[in-house]
């Protein structure tokens, strides 16, 4: 299981999810995504994006308006 | 993309930038939240899809072609605002602010788009009334009908008409 962390901090709606998108791309079922965004909508967007997506929102947590989320891509 | 995918389409008849930002945004959106994604660009939307350096082909055009190509915008990143342009001042501002706020241009949006499989479509009829050649236009893209549109639309979950 492949672990790696984006880095989305300084980009607005909708870039990082559309930069989450492009890493889950590139990655495989089970793999973990570490994303770092201080866009102040991401909180609910990456709800929505996992869901969507059938993908598990492992934790999200915020620190000076930097969210922190854990993502694991759905298997197969 | 997947067989089963839910679908999106949006219509992008304004060629106002704000307007067509809005389209990208959620066309993005969409493509990144699974859906298979088409953009139908007509009228107005068409000055969205030109290339900054466009090649010559545009012999055809008539007088009055002629006068519409000089007063339409040159590509996605001379867009006017749908509101308070001011002569361009105001589309100038805008792209200041929204920079300063860390929203991505335009152009960079169109790339996102692209990136995400997201179909571009320009109406045949509108750039065959407006005179705008296929050389004009970026290469990524389908020139296409309005059945292609509504077959595309009719089996979507997410249907939208920007204007």
């Amino acid at each position: 299981m492949a672990n790696t962390t984006l880095d989305a901090q300084g980009l607005a709606c909708p870039m990082p999810i559309v930069k989450l998108t492009k890493a889950a791309k590139s990655m495989a079922g089970g793999d973990q995504i570490t994303v770092l965004a201080d866009d102040p909508g991401f909180e609910p967007d990456v709800k929505a994006w996992v869901e969507a997506q059938g993908h598990d929102l492992k934790s999200i947590t915020e620190s000076d308006g930097v969210f922190t989320a854990v993502v694991e891509l759905k298997s197969g | 993309m997947e067989q089963d995918a839910k679908k999106a389409t949006i219509v992008v008849f304004s060629g106002a930038m704000d307007k067509v930002m809005a389209a990208f945004i959620i066309a993005t959106t969409a493509a990144a939240m699974g859906m298979q994604t088409t953009m139908f660009f007509t009228f107005w939307g068409l000055s969205a899809l030109k290339r900054e350096d466009p090649a010559s082909g545009t012999s055809t055009r008539n007088w009055m072609q002629k006068m519409l190509a000089m007063m339409l915008p040159k590509g996605p990143a001379n867009l006017p605002l749908s509101q308070m342009n001011m002569a361009g001042m105001g589309a100038g501002m805008m792209k200041k602010i929204m920079q300063q706020k860390n929203v991505a241009s335009l152009p960079e949006l169109i790339e996102s788009a692209q990136d995400l499989d997201v179909k571009l479509i320009a109406c045949q009829m509108s750039m065959d009334a407006m005179g705008i050649s296929r050389e004009e236009l970026i290469d990524e893209i389908e020139v296409a009908g309005a059945a292609s549109y509504v077959g595309e639309a009719q089996n979507a979950e997410l249907n939208l008409f920007i204007s």
